[in-house]
């Protein structure tokens, strides 16, 4: 498609507010937008999307695309991507970027099949060629061990970007922008997956993927008892629980507390992890964390050269002793 | 474990001397959930996979496992594995040259480039129902039902078949080859399909990502190692560390 421009972000909504993915890719999308020197807009989909509409302009959108049928009210991927597709082949951009949320890993994939282009996907900054107003994407692979600078060769160039791998923009509220109405028909026997029930196995209290304290165990716990006592530390400070896949897949805790590659991506201010080695595929999940400490009992695990500190030790010894010390230190 | 290398002049990885091939591990999980399906009902099971070269011995493992049949897409032209929608286009056309399936199932994605499109692409192009991310998959009365991972627990979902699933690593241990299916692998010839026996759209066969850099990345974090009299002070040492760094 030679006459495409622009960069379309498409953005999630949740309770009727702009997810904070969908501020993080205008954040990235501006910067896209201003290396190409043309317009960013999003597209909203839903029953309807007026209130996610407003905070999309305040967060950096030139327009935003109002993509709503009643169908759309809750979160069905046929129809969604179905929906997708429609506005893309009517707006025509040059790019479309999108969040690796757990929607945006069926979402992104499939509409770039549909559209018979290219994905860059999970990517962790994307930038322009300008010369070429090709988008060049850096994407982790092999588990995170290396990474590859990818490009799309065909229009659109879509990029599916890791959360909170950009920080959304304050929030200007005398930003003004354009919203387009886009109806779209739907016919609900489009629908061929049905949701039959929904199953919650959070770990109580605070959400892993918001909290700004996380402790996580690993292998080296042996089994599903010692949780408990990271549980204690956790709510001493706050936080919230996290695993490695390990863990999780002895079955200690469920996967919902799976922190990495194929779990979720965290970002706070402080990462506590206790008996984890430190797989690239751990990392994954919490380099965006601002201050990692590291408790393990192999000097040489990987973990502490991601940690800015660390403890040689056997966490069935130290941990207790942190968090009777970080009780003491917070009640005085 | 072995030093991960590679070349930035070619961009590729270079494989560790004297560590054979593996199956990628969420694919023995797509073999596992088949089995599965198998233990509960009659069914035959085909493991398709695509490249330029096999280890044919590796590629038999599923067989071993209990699996009934064995194809493989091999093309000197196969090797282009970054690009995912080359891939789907391949095995979607191998799938249709099939006898027929109902359910296909893929690992969630490959433990090299970590694209995850694969399945869904596949998906796509055959125009059948997809779920992604199982735990548990099972087959009743037309439809697949399948416990899909979500952040917050799983949701129970239902596709009528054909449909394609893909599973994760939460599906569980990929069972371990028996005696007597190691030896009935032993005796089983893969299927062996080149690029001409498959119907290609060749309007379709550009690629549609090219790898443009590879590189290792550099951490410049620098771990300060707190220690103490003991292990017990150590984490006491620690606690004041992080107080005295204000992140507690």
């Amino acid at each position: 498609m030679a006459d495409a421009t622009g960069v379309l972000v498409i953005g999630q909504t949740s309770a009727d507010a702009l997810d904070s993915t969908a501020a993080e890719l205008l954040a990235a999308g501006r910067n896209v937008a201003a290396s190409l020197g043309e317009e960013l807009s999003i597209a909203l989909l839903g029953s309807a999307v007026d209130a996610p509409s407003q905070q999309a302009i305040a967060q950096g959108a030139d327009r935003v695309y109002a993509v709503t049928s009643p169908l759309l009210s809750e979160y069905q991927p046929d129809l969604y991507i179905t929906a997708m597709d429609s506005l893309c082949r009517e707006v025509n951009p040059r790019v479309v970027l999108m969040s690796r949320t757990n929607e945006g890993r069926e979402l992104a994939p499939r509409l770039a099949f549909r559209l018979g282009v290219g994905l860059a996907q999970d990517c962790l900054e994307v930038s322009v060629d300008e010369a070429s107003k090709t988008l060049l994407a850096n994407r982790p692979v092999y588990g995170g061990n290396a990474i590859a600078v990818v490009s799309c060769e065909h229009t659109p160039q879509i990029a599916a970007i890791r959360p909170k791998a950009y920080e959304p923009a304050e929030a200007d509220p005398s930003r003004q922008g354009q919203i387009v109405s886009f109806p779209v028909e739907l016919d609900a026997s489009q629908a061929r997956v049905r949701v039959v029930e929904t199953v919650r196995e959070e770990s109580e209290g605070v959400k892993l993927e918001e909290a700004r304290v996380v402790i996580s165990g690993g292998r080296g716990l042996g089994g599903p008892e010692p949780f408990a006592g990271l549980e204690d530390l956790a709510k001493l400070l706050g936080g919230a629980v996290g695993a490695s896949r390990a863990a999780v897949d002895s079955g200690w805790v469920p996967p919902s507390y799976q922190v990495g590659l194929t779990g979720k991506s965290i970002t706070p201010d402080l990462y506590i992890t206790v008996a984890i080695s430190g797989a690239s595929q751990h990392m994954a999940g919490c380099s965006g964390a601002k201050c990692i400490v590291a408790i393990n009992k192999d000097a040489d695990a990987n973990i502490f050269k991601d940690a800015r500190y660390g403890v040689v030790g056997d966490w069935e010894t130290v941990l207790p002793a942190l968090t009777e010390a970080v009780r003491e230190l917070m009640d005085s | 474990m072995a030093a991960f290398r590679i070349d930035e002049n070619t961009r590729r990885v270079v494989p560790p001397a004297n560590i054979p091939p593996v199956v990628n591990g969420f694919d023995e999980n797509a073999v596992e959930a088949a089995l599965q399906i198998k233990d509960a009902q009659e069914a035959t099971i085909t493991v398709i996979s695509t490249g330029s070269s096999f280890a044919l011995d590796v590629m038999k493992k599923p067989l071993s496992m209990g699996a009934d049949e064995l194809v493989l897409l091999q093309d000197d032209d196969f090797d282009n594995t970054i690009d995912s929608f080359r891939t789907a286009q391949l095995l979607a056309a191998a799938i249709r040259k099939l006898e027929g399936f109902d359910l296909i199932i893929c690992g969630r994605q490959a433990s090299d480039w970590d694209n995850a499109q694969v399945p869904l692409g596949v998906a796509e192009i055959l125009g059948v129902a997809c779920v992604s991310l199982g735990k548990r998959v099972a087959v009743a009365d037309g439809k697949a039902v399948v416990e899909r991972i979500v952040p917050d627990g799983y949701q129970v979902v239902e596709a009528s078949l054909p449909a394609l699933v893909t599973v994760s690593n939460e599906l569980g241990q990929p069972r371990y080859p028996t005696l007597r299916g190691i030896m009935a692998a032993t005796r089983k010839r893969p299927t062996v399909w080149s690029k001409a026996d498959l119907d290609l759209d060749d309007s379709q066969a550009e690629a549609r990502v090219t790898l443009r850099q590879l590189f290792i990345p550099v951490s410049d974090q620098e771990c300060e190692f707190v220690e103490g009299e003991n292990a017990a002070d150590a984490g006491r040492q620690l606690a004041l560390k992080l107080r005295e760094a204000k992140m507690i």
